[in-house]
């Protein structure tokens, strides 16, 4: 039986940037932005998946984000997490990755009791690679990064294969440990349609306040109680619930500020079209010859 | 935390005693801030028998190399070299500490940035020393961190203002690598390498390696392919005009990740960098991390079918045309010239 915690990021889809996403002065509207699932967080998700269903145990997801990462928390419900946890607070705004570590390794920390930290290596809206680490150091863990696969794990030992420049090795590590998975190490299995059933309706405690707005019939520690029992409470935690440091969350907590922005503006002016015909494409071929480029 | 210097580090990543093209292109650039701001520059080497390192990296523009030579630290593992470097950054607090943005550099210089709470700024483009006003603030020889940023439709350039240690990855390639015309072997400062349990913790079994067949970087043709193409039916016809023109393939992250072309062969800001006297790009629409890659080349020719693809603006022959009909016509018309 195993405890295994997955740090999971819902990010904006960057790799479908269409013309009404990028505004006049050719930056980009975040808000048009899909928000879906970092997708080497749902490989990693996928890797805990595996290692309950082999050996038993449970999985609790964990994000920090804002208020519409439950989304994605319900998606993790849905794939086979047996709780999840929203980490949310407007003083977590504009936190670099050293921020978000902080406060992951917090909230890890008082969930505790956990063999396994899994995370995406990589979120595509920074492909920075550093959050899983960061974490991994403020909580004292040993990391394997770049992981392929689990080849065994025998009680308090895994044995894994990671990749490296050129190749791969094989290590082994004793629990708890911090591993970072890449893309094509397993394929995330679909969502359970039980699951869907079952759980799409959990809340986090924000969708919970907002259902008792403007209802008095409503009490919100009822509504919490009663979804906590029917374990379709998304759990909320904020700065004060992990009682942080406001100095090393957000803005505050980041030492990388962005200090200019701007939009991609290509130079072009002295390029030649050529035409697609044999004439065309036979003049260019001509000149690059004489330039000693070609032939 | 000590005063600050001017001093800048490089991180010299190691296999079995050879430096990384990376950690010396980082030498490279490292010299150039270091005496922007009236610095040293210090190699950092971490390994077993590493003396020949250390002159590399003099030959490369080192001053002084800090030297930690030790059989524990033969291979590179998480706990020991990240343990030992944040100790050093923490005793010395360089100004500037630089990594290669490969898989070491990346399992490296994270737990390193957060040992020590120094800003870390991944996969730059460029690295600048540069005078700064922020927030009504004025800070003298900062570290311009330029990154291509959210899915490369921006540039951003980060500072790291308040912090004493700024932090930086760069990919292979992307700085120009050449040694010093007089290098002059500098100070070494060798310090002990101390044993910790938690170093332990971690145990390479097994490790496979194949040097890298593919190497793009030396091929003076390279004909690229992306996306664009549609298919991997269509994506041998970029084989087909390389091999008939002696080039080298390549191609866009689009086109590895549909599984087009391997992914040693792609260009680009989570590539290789490259510069060929001529690069051809078909069915490639020119986002800025392939443009990263490979806008340094001396001749591009872009060939693609939508006359608003980005590509056109930085190449210098333009096609436009369905890559299904220009590719074949081109290999026709060189063949005919070679007779």
């Amino acid at each position: 039986m195993y405890h295994s915690i997955v740090l999971v990021k819902q990010v904006p889809d960057t790799a479908n940037i269409t013309g009404n996403v990028m505004q006049e002065d050719g930056t980009v509207n975040r808000a048009k932005l899909p928000a879906v699932f970092n997708p080497e967080d749902r490989v990693a998700l996928e890797m805990a998946l595996r290692v309950k269903d082999q050996f038993g145990g449970k999985i609790t997801a964990i994000t920090m984000g804002p208020p519409r990462a439950s989304d994605m928390l319900r998606e993790c419900l849905y794939m086979g997490a047996d709780q999840a946890i929203l980490i949310s607070d407007r003083k977590f705004a504009g936190a670099d990755t050293l921020a978000t570590s902080y406060v992951l390794a917090e909230a890890v920390k008082k969930i505790g009791g956990y063999d396994f930290i899994f995370a995406g290596r990589q979120a595509i809206d920074g492909d920075t690679a550093q959050v899983g680490p960061q974490t991994g150091e403020k909580l004292h863990l040993p990391q394997i990064t770049y992981l392929e696969e689990i080849l065994k794990i025998e009680g308090r030992t895994v044995t894994a294969r990671r990749k490296i420049e050129g190749g791969y090795e094989i290590v082994r590590c004793t629990l708890p440990v911090l591993l970072t998975v890449i893309k094509d190490a397993v394929e995330p299995r679909p969502f359970s349609a039980r699951r869907v059933m079952s759980h799409k309706g959990a809340k986090s405690l924000l969708e919970l306040e907002k259902m008792t707005e403007g209802n008095s019939l409503l009490y919100l520690d009822q509504l919490i109680h009663e979804y906590e029992s029917r374990e379709l409470f998304i759990k909320t935690l904020t700065m004060d619930d992990l009682k942080l440091d406001p100095a090393r969350c957000g803005v505050a907590g980041s030492p990388t500020k962005v200090y200019k922005v701007e939009s991609v503006v290509l130079s072009g002016g002295d390029q030649e079209m050529i035409e697609p015909t044999k004439t065309g494409i036979g003049k260019l071929i001509d000149k690059l010859m004489e330039d000693h480029i070609l032939g | 935390m000590s005063t600050m210097t001017s001093d800048v580090w490089v991180f010299i990543e190691q296999r079995n005693g050879k430096p990384a093209d990376v950690s010396m292109e980082l030498l490279c650039k490292g010299r150039k801030l270091a005496h922007a701001m009236g610095g040293s520059l210090k190699s950092v080497v971490m390994g077993d028998h590493v003396e020949g390192l250390v002159g590399d990296t003099f030959r490369f523009g080192a001053d002084e190399a800090i030297v930690i030579d030790h059989p524990a630290l033969n291979q590179y593992r998480t706990m020991p070299y990240s343990r030992i470097l944040s100790d050093l950054v923490r005793a010395q607090s360089p100004r500037i500490v630089l990594f290669g943005a490969t898989i070491i550099g990346r399992d490296l210089a994270p737990r390193v940035a957060s040992a020590t709470r120094s800003g870390l700024t991944a996969d730059c483009t460029d690295l600048q020393i540069a005078d700064v006003a922020y927030l009504r603030k004025e800070y003298k020889n900062l570290l311009l961190q330029i990154r291509p940023a959210f899915g490369g439709n921006i540039i951003a350039t980060i500072i790291t203002p308040e912090n004493p240690v700024q932090m930086a990855t760069v990919r292979e390639g992307v700085m120009e690598m050449h040694p010093v015309d007089n290098p002059v072997a500098g100070r070494v400062h060798a310090m002990p390498y101390v044993a910790d349990p938690e170093d332990e913790i971690v145990t390479i079994l097994e490790q496979h390696r194949e040097e890298n067949k593919v190497n793009l970087k030396a091929a003076p043709i390279i004909v690229a392919g992306g996306y664009g193409l549609g298919s991997k039916g269509n994506f041998k016809l970029v084989y087909d005009l390389a091999h008939a023109l002696g080039g080298e393939v390549a191609g866009s992250r689009a086109a590895v990740d549909a599984g087009f072309v391997p992914p040693e062969r792609q260009v680009g800001q989570t590539g290789v960098t490259v510069r060929p006297k001529l690069y051809i790009a078909i069915g490639i629409s020119g986002a800025i991390q392939h443009r990263a890659g490979m806008q340094e080349s001396n001749n591009i020719i872009a060939i693609n079918s939508d006359p608003g693809a980005p590509i056109f603006g930085i190449s210098h022959y333009g096609i436009v045309g369905d890559a299904t009909e220009v590719i074949p016509r081109f290999i026709e018309v060189f063949r005919n010239k070679l007779k």
